[in-house]
């Protein structure tokens, strides 16, 4: 009997285990909303449509990446026409605030936050957070 | 006749992704996918994984089973194998962890051939074991990773796990280690299957049908990281509702993330009823868990029926005077 009685609660864990993200979103129910994303006052589209750019921006920025440094082509043609600079710091961040937007939902994705920014510079860290 | 079993099973996969990614389009399907799909996987799992281990459970196990492949524990000259032939209790966790982490008995395959005479030969077959293990780890990986979706926030530890497995920062998203690794351990697995005539007698449409599974959901995966990506902040709103009981997904989820999605479903609910079920079953099987200590401890059958028996002494008791007539020798004088 006591060997059942093992068994069950080592079965009685594993559920726990399975089910693990409903505890832990129960204790966490008043802070499971999607990240406060800020976005450019004065702009109304992006570089790319939206819902490209939400899920594929990183292939632009390679692609990006790779226009600059390989192929010495600096101008993009934007889908709604206008023309930009191929830089991540000069044009994403022209637009977008690093902290208050990139950051934010690579944190709520808990994407580790990439290590671009060994290099490159955020504009709004130089001016000590002040734009 | 192997390949029709396995032409069946890889149909049975398309036709799963098929309903997936036109149910995904039809209004009127698309909230059953996310919504109760997901729900009706857990519970059917959950059921059937107690239902399978509480039907071990119960069995009763009166015996030791010493057909082990190591020297049992006997006279104190004899040198006992104390991690294949445990006699105590923890020798018996050691040989459970090792088999659980390191899958100790698939390094013991062998392959036998006929060769030239015709004589045949045995001969070590090492590669089972490491795409077994590969599999399994980058498996456990995975899914420790897939957590990113279901937490938040998500935890430090969890951080520094993909980071790990994206050591080498090969483009972005980042190559993870394990997505290439599960995917070609799961090549070797299937073709292993294709090449090896005495396997491929053996192999079963179940054989096939979870490696078709599980390949179609890496690479459906694969192909949603590397190529064609989803909204995955909408994913992990979609998740994170599953985890509060109050799902719903967003249109802009494309139909390639429901095909995943239900792959995940289909073998979380095929778990408990099929081989894959040995998730549990290992740590239940006799030969791994009981330590063989019957020269030690008597183990008695609890539903053997009272023997009447006759021993020695009560024998020599009935028949003391004569014996001693006849000059014999007796235990008891
Ligand atoms: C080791 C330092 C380093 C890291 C890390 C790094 N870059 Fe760069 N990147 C450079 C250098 C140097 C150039 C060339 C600048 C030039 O030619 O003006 C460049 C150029 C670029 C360009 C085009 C020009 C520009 O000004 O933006 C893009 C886009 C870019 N990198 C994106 C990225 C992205 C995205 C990441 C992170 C995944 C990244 N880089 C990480 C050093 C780095
Ligand atoms: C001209 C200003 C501008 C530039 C330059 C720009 N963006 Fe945007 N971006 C926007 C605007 C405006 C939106 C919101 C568009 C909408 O909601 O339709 C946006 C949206 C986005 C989104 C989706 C946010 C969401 O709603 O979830 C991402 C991701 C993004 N941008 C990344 C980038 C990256 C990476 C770059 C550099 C390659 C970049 N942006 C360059 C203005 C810009
Ligand atoms: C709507 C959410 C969102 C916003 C806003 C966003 N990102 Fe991302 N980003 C992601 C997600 C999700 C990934 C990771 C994809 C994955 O792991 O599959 C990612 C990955 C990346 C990567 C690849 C890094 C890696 O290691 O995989 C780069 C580079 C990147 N983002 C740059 C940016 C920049 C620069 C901005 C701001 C201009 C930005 N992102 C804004 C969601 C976002
Ligand atoms: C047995 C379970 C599962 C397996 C084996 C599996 C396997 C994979 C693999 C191999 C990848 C490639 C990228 C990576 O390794 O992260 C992937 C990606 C992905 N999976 Fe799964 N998956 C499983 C369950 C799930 C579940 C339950 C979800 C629901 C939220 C999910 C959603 C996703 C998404 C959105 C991606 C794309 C991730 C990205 O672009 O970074 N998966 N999956």
């Amino acid at each position: 009997m006591r060997k059942k009685i093992g068994i069950l609660a080592v079965l009685l864990g594993f559920f726990i285990l399975v089910t693990f993200p409903l505890w832990h979103s129960v204790g966490m129910r008043h802070s499971l909303e999607p990240p406060n994303l800020v976005l450019p006052a004065n702009q109304k589209n992006c570089v790319m449509p939206v819902a490209y750019m939400r899920s594929s921006h990183m292939f632009l920025l390679l692609n990006w990446r790779e226009l600059v440094v390989r192929h010495d082509q600096h101008t993009f043609r934007s889908f709604d026409g206008k023309s930009y600079n191929m830089s991540l710091t000069g044009t994403c961040l022209g637009c977008h605030n690093k902290q208050q937007f990139c950051d934010r939902c690579h944190t709520y994705m808990g994407v580790q936050t990439p290590n671009c920014f060994n290099c490159h510079v955020d504009p709004m860290a130089l001016r000590g957070g002040m734009r | 006749m192997s390949p029709l079993r396995a032409g069946i099973a890889f149909l049975l996969v398309v036709l799963v992704a098929a309903l997936a990614y036109f149910g995904a389009e039809t209004a009127a399907v698309r909230p059953l996918l996310a919504d109760i799909l997901p729900y009706a996987a857990l519970v059917i799992f959950l059921a059937g994984f107690s239902f399978k281990v509480i039907r071990w459970a119960w069995s009763p196990v009166p015996f030791r089973i010493p057909t082990t492949c190591g020297q049992q524990k006997s006279l104190p000259w004899i040198k006992a194998n104390r991690l294949d032939n445990p006699s105590t209790k923890t020798g018996a966790w050691g040989r459970m962890a090792l088999e659980v982490l390191c899958f100790r008995s698939l390094f013991r395959n062998t392959r036998a051939e006929l060769r030239e005479g015709p004589r045949i030969a045995y001969s070590e077959d090492k590669f089972l074991w490491l795409a077994a293990l590969a599999f399994h780890w980058s498996l456990l990986f995975i899914l420790l990773r897939h957590l990113r979706f279901f937490l938040l926030p998500v935890p430090h530890w969890l951080l520094g796990m993909s980071a790990l497995d994206g050591f080498f920062q090969v483009g972005a998203p980042g190559l993870y280690i394990t997505d290439g690794v599960i995917f070609l351990a799961l090549l070797y697995l299937l073709a292993r299957r294709f090449w090896d005539a005495q396997v491929r007698y053996l192999s079963l449409l179940a054989d096939y049908f979870a490696l078709f599974l599980l390949l179609g959901l890496v690479l459906t995966g694969i192909q949603m990281r590397y190529s064609d990506r989803v909204d995955l902040e909408r994913v992990k709103e979609f998740a994170l509702s599953l985890t509060v009981l109050s799902p719903h997904i967003s249109a802009a989820v494309a139909p390639l993330f429901f095909v995943h999605l239900t792959f995940v479903c289909v073998l979380l609910a095929y778990i408990p009823f099929s081989k894959l079920m040995h998730l549990g079953g290992v740590f239940l099987s006799p030969t791994r868990n009981l330590a063989n200590n019957s020269r030690i401890q008597r183990h008695i059958n609890p539903w053997n029926p009272p023997v009447k028996v006759h021993t020695y002494a009560e024998w020599e008791d009935e028949f003391r005077e004569k014996i001693r007539a006849a000059g014999l020798p007796l235990e008891k004088e």
